[in-house]
């Protein structure tokens, strides 16, 4: 049914109104803190001085926030390039259709989603006691190996490590949701592709791949959100470190805000971040309500 | 074959770690510092006993649940009938709303830390559980309004039609007939607002000192001060995969949607 034929009815507001004032004092008090602190310098509870855009623009040519802005996006691109062709992969690996039974179906899901439901510092937790070298099964294999890793002295090896976590944390979702996807195709197509002889990659290319194009959309944009403003897993398995080199804008940001007390520059900073935010929410939602509407 | 042998490895990768961490939760620490072992040589539930005598670690369990159970209560309560007005009617800016709601949901926890914890104190609930409770609204009102407005969405109109038409009451309508339709939203909902707050650690650090202090501060916290204790530490751990393993079963078809906003 489409939204169009929704009733029109004013009194629906009632319904939302608790919805509203809960985050309403959730999120527009919060919000109005940050934007009054932000544009003003508080030197004492008593003396505080405007300063216009003064945090902002110093914000903006802060060299440890470009870094830091740097990091995420590259984290945020890595892991969307490893987790979606992989949680594909393993998708397309689920049984499914009339030969696949259903207990081995839902079996294999349950099992996949484990990682999901791990609190997030546990995630970090499991990784510390996983990749340490003296404790940990997965840093004693490699140093077995020869490589001489260990992710709390070397920037790169501890890049790799919250990467692999966050694959390892996130890809059951990618799995999920396309596995979601593929559930959802008619037997018929595939019934037609066999009488048309078509290979296996064509089935995939003209028949599977567009789809899953719907939730693949949906997996992009949440991998990314979710990405982009990660904070507790590394903080607890690499504190950000070594140096800075896996401190994301969320630590960077939580650092300046109950870590230095700097009200102003944190303010700016949580302004800007929003920014790209609303770009991602905006295009989610038009493209979930204008696939809801089709 | 290929598949079969893809898939198994995948499954063996993803639970390698967390094997690891049970199987730490079973040694004792000098075990563990002493020596590698892949399968524990001397399986013990010290740990285990350390954490359900300790106040301090089971007092975490006990303040996560309290904040938890609130929260889930509080945010399926109110999502309900907004969910039930967004998928039936439309209103004076409802897709703004919409819309709103859904950047609570994605926006980053670190942007309200510092608001939080000048708000909760100003109100005077620094450092309670329903503090915790209510800054998790923030995400899970928004997450529980998506997924359940997918659920309702999918009930035909025709029901509601019918029954205000036999002389219903809205609210009588909402609980009789309903909220059994969708029982199985409510549901899911309640399982991931419940999974979202045990989860979250940034507000719940930030909130709370000590006497709300939930478990996966607690963890953080004795990492850093009494040294490592690796194997209570895994089984604090483990423990906290307990409620999300209890239910999983009984969601398993939904998690995909759950976590994709009921979009799926």
């Amino acid at each position: 049914m489409s939204p169009h034929a929704k009733p029109r009815n004013e009194r629906a507001w009632f319904l939302v109104l608790p919805v509203c004032v809960l985050v309403a004092f959730n999120a527009l008090i919060p919000l109005m803190t940050v934007v009054n602190y932000s544009v003003q310098d508080i030197v004492s509870p008593d003396q505080r001085v405007f300063v216009g855009w003064e945090w902002f623009k110093s914000v903006l040519r802060d060299p440890e926030l470009h870094a830091a802005f740097g990091r995420q996006v590259l984290f945020s691109v890595v892991v969307l390039a490893i987790e979606l062709p992989l949680g594909l992969s393993v998708a397309l690996c689920l049984p499914r259709g009339p030969g696949g039974s259903t207990w081995q179906a839902s079996l294999c899901t349950v099992l996949i989603a484990m990682p999901l439901l791990v609190p997030w510092n546990v995630v970090g937790t499991i990784w510390q006691v996983f990749a340490r070298t003296d404790i940990g099964l997965g840093g004693a294999v490699l140093t077995k190996l020869g490589v001489d890793y260990n992710y709390a002295l070397d920037p790169v090896h501890a890049w790799g490590t919250v990467v692999v976590m966050d694959v390892w944390h996130w890809t059951p979702l990618v799995v999920l949701l396309c596995y979601a996807g593929l559930r959802a195709i008619p037997e018929t197509y595939y019934g037609a592709a066999a009488v048309d002889g078509a290979s296996r990659w064509a089935v995939f290319r003209y028949i599977e791949l567009p789809r899953l194009s719907g939730v693949l959309t949906i997996g992009v944009l949440l991998r990314f959100m979710d990405s982009f403003v990660i904070y507790t897993e590394p903080f607890v398995l690499t504190g950000g470190g070594p140096g800075s080199s896996t401190t994301f804008l969320s630590q960077h940001l939580s650092t300046l805000a109950v870590g230095q007390f700097d009200l102003g520059r944190a303010s700016a900073f949580s302004l800007i971040y929003f920014l790209p935010i609303l770009i991602v929410c905006y295009v989610f939602y038009t493209l979930m309500t204008r696939e809801e509407r089709s | 074959m290929v598949r079969r042998a893809w898939l198994g490895l995948f499954l063996a990768l993803t639970f390698l770690p967390l094997y690891w961490m049970v199987n730490m939760s079973l040694r004792t620490n000098q075990e563990i510092v002493s020596g590698f072992r892949l399968v524990p040589l001397d399986p013990t539930l010290a740990n285990y006993r350390t954490i359900f005598t300790n106040p301090s670690w089971y007092g975490g369990y006990l303040n996560s649940l309290t904040y938890v159970a609130i929260n889930t209560v509080l945010s399926v309560a109110v999502a309900l009938p907004a969910a039930y007005a967004f998928s039936r009617y439309r209103f004076l800016g409802d897709k703004h709303l919409f819309f709103w709601l859904l950047t609570n949901r994605m926006s980053p926890a670190a942007v309200f830390l510092l608001p939080f914890l000048e708000l909760y104190s100003s109100v005077g609930l620094f450092d309670t559980p329903l503090a915790v409770a209510l800054a998790h609204t923030l995400f899970n009102v928004p997450l529980a309004v998506w997924i359940l407005e997918g659920f309702m969405s999918g009930v035909p109109r025709e029901i509601d039609e019918t029954a205000y038409l036999d002389g219903f009451s809205f609210p009588r309508f909402f609980m009789r007939i309903f909220l059994p339709l969708v029982r199985t939203g409510v549901g899911v909902t309640a399982f991931f607002c419940f999974m979202f707050s045990w989860a979250e650690l940034l507000f719940a650090r930030t909130l709370t000192v000590v006497d709300a202090k939930p478990i996966a501060a607690t963890m953080t916290r004795t990492v850093s001060a009494a040294g490592m204790d690796w194997g209570v530490l895994a089984a604090a751990g483990t423990l906290t995969l307990v409620p999300g393993g209890l239910v999983i079963w009984f969601v398993r078809n939904y998690i995909a949607k759950g976590f994709a906003l009921g979009r799926v």
